[in-house]
């Protein structure tokens, strides 16, 4: 699952991709023509929208891929940077950009990339730039107080628009096909150039179907995690699925044994965890289980994870998900938590003495009985395990 | 206007669209320019003046948030590429040259004065607006984060209120 970085990729490495990133970036932007000024500029005064028909192309495209990796499960959003919003610093820093693309002709990344090439009006606008931000720097704390205000956090915009994220990208992209048929109709009329603004070549078609295909994908495959939510509610299924089980003897065994296999997994809710947890054991929430983080926990090799909950449906609807998932190793307790504390923890005198094997575990669950508070109690002082999630650091 | 010298433009926006979305899948985070020239300027100060960036206010929270030299950046080794990829890029195509591009009716020292007064301007927006149009503007459009598309909104709105009173630069 991605982000790739740090875990798959190193930070050392992530340099390395840094630069073919750029090679590429660079490459396409001089390809596109955004390494001369009057094309860029050409926007403002219709001749030329070269700049507006590239750019919201991209825009469309990442917008739509990012949707489709997060919705097969490939990339975890909650990892990915996201622009923060500082509401006026945002407005005004884009207003003043937006002049320093009229008065100098590039924007930064553009900028760079014209000077490559040996425009001198480019470097001299580099030169400028560097001016800009040492000005921005040194005179940073009569501009702090506006640069820090409205902090309104990392909302995504249909979060706050209110609307699903689909319907956004959707909207999103009809306003930037009818965009790019009305710049046409400006362009030809500024230009004097008559020609249909739409021509189907295979240039559109292509990018046309493209785009079809990525939304039709995603009707036919819907989203992982709301397909196996749907999937596990099917009590008869969730009864029959295959599933490896622990007995509260054998979980009692590995505890007092301190097998070091053993890894359980909690998926009560926090307050009760909080309240009692088992030595071994990490909380888990079912959207842990789509995350890239805490999964890193259910990968570790020749563990086994015993799935635990207050009863054993919850942990095979828990442990049916993760199976789907490709995790292995998955087990889940006979009975579920409640059965552990009546049989063991809170073990009463028990009539059934008559069998040699029933005289057998009831010697083991009295020891085990006094052990395991024991264990919980030592277990109690270290808390429970903490997950912290991290977001990659990005940005300008 | 048709130029069969450069790449079909939604070509190039398919390209580079898939290009973000690799660096997203990849890095977590998305293109950038800006954030090299503030690493760049970062450098040269604490170079130049070593006393100055350990007394300053914005360059002590730069060195809070970046450990290591400023250099040692992700978005500086993605502007060498950029560099090298436009180099190699104009060559193929034939388009390396020295020249000082400018409007029909500008002089050249007027499109000097512009250039350093817009370069200017951008350095100070992009680190007011947290991002310029590759950090901010597009990446932002790509995570749909609100802050990227205002800044978005706000960078072509200012180009366009704008431009009527700088026509002399470009017409």
């Amino acid at each position: 699952m991605g982000p790739l970085v740090p875990d798959i990729i190193g930070i050392d490495l992530n340099f390395i991709f840094a630069l073919i990133i750029g090679i590429l970036f660079g490459a396409i932007l001089e390809q596109a023509g955004f390494s001369t000024s009057k094309k860029l500029v050409g926007l403002f005064y219709g001749y030329d929208f070269t700049v507006l028909r590239v750019f919201f192309t991209a825009g469309i495209v990442a917008m739509i891929g990012v949707l489709a990796l997060t919705h097969f499960g490939l990339l975890d959003i909650n990892l990915t940077y996201i622009n923060p919003t500082f509401l006026w610093s945002a407005i005004i820093g884009g207003l003043i950009m937006g002049l320093g693309f009229i008065v100098g002709g590039f924007c930064p990344g553009t900028s760079v990339c014209a000077a490559a090439i040996g425009k001198i009006d480019a470097m001299i606008f580099i030169g400028g730039a560097l001016l800009g931000v040492l000005l921005f720097a040194e005179g940073y704390p009569l501009f702090e107080g506006l640069y820090k205000s409205t902090n309104l956090g990392n909302p995504r915009l249909f979060e706050t628009l209110g609307i699903s994220q689909t319907l956004f990208a959707s909207l999103f992209t009809v306003v930037a096909l009818l965009v790019f048929i009305g710049v046409s109709i400006v362009e030809n009329r500024i230009n004097g150039i008559k020609k249909a603004p739409i021509r189907f070549t295979p240039y559109y078609f292509g990018i046309a179907v493209f785009g079809l295909v990525v939304a039709l994908s995603a009707f036919m495959f819907p989203e992982r995690k709301a397909s196996l939510i749907k999937m596990v509610e099917d009590n008869s299924l969730v009864n029959s699925y295959n599933l490896d089980i622990m007995t509260v003897d054998e979980l009692a065994f590995k505890l007092v044994s301190d097998d070091s296999k053993l890894q359980i997994i909690d998926f009560r809710s926090a307050k009760e965890y909080e309240k009692f947890n088992l030595p071994k054991s990490s909380s888990f929430l079912i959207d842990n289980l789509f995350e890239k983080e805490p999964n890193k926990l259910l990968s570790v090799n020749h563990k086994v994870n015993v799935f635990v909950g207050n009863n054993e449906i919850i942990e095979r609807k828990m442990a049916i998900i993760a199976k789907e998932l490709g995790y292995k190793n998955i087990k889940i307790l006979k009975g579920g938590l409640n059965a552990f504390v009546e049989d063991i923890l809170n073990l009463k005198p028990t009539k059934d003495t008559i069998s040699q094997e029933g005289r057998d575990t009831y010697r083991f669950r009295v020891k085990a009985s006094q052990i395991i508070p024991k264990l919980i109690k030592q277990n109690k002082t270290s808390g429970p395990v903490k997950k912290t999630q991290k977001r990659v650091v990005g940005g300008c | 206007m048709e130029n069969s010298k450069y790449m079909n433009p939604y070509l190039a926006g398919l390209l580079l669209g898939l290009l973000l979305i690799a660096t997203i899948y990849i890095t977590g985070r998305g293109l950038g320019a800006s954030g090299a020239l503030k690493s760049f300027t970062v450098a040269s100060v604490e170079t130049v003046a070593p006393s100055h960036t350990q007394a300053t206010k914005f360059y002590k929270e730069y060195s809070g948030e970046h450990t290591g030299s400023p250099l040692m950046n992700w978005l500086v080794f993605e502007m060498v590429g950029v560099v090298i990829g436009a180099f190699i890029s104009g060559l193929i195509s034939n388009r390396l040259n020295f020249k000082l591009e400018k409007g029909p009716r500008a002089t050249t020292r007027i499109r000097v004065i512009g250039a350093i007064l817009g370069g200017m301007l951008w350095g100070f927006g992009s680190q007011l607006g947290r991002g310029c149009t590759s950090g901010a503007a597009l990446s932002g459009m790509a995570v749909m984060s609100t802050g990227g598309i205002i800044t978005m909104f706000a960078i072509f709105g200012g180009g366009y209120g704008f431009a009527y009173f700088f026509r002399k630069f470009w017409l």
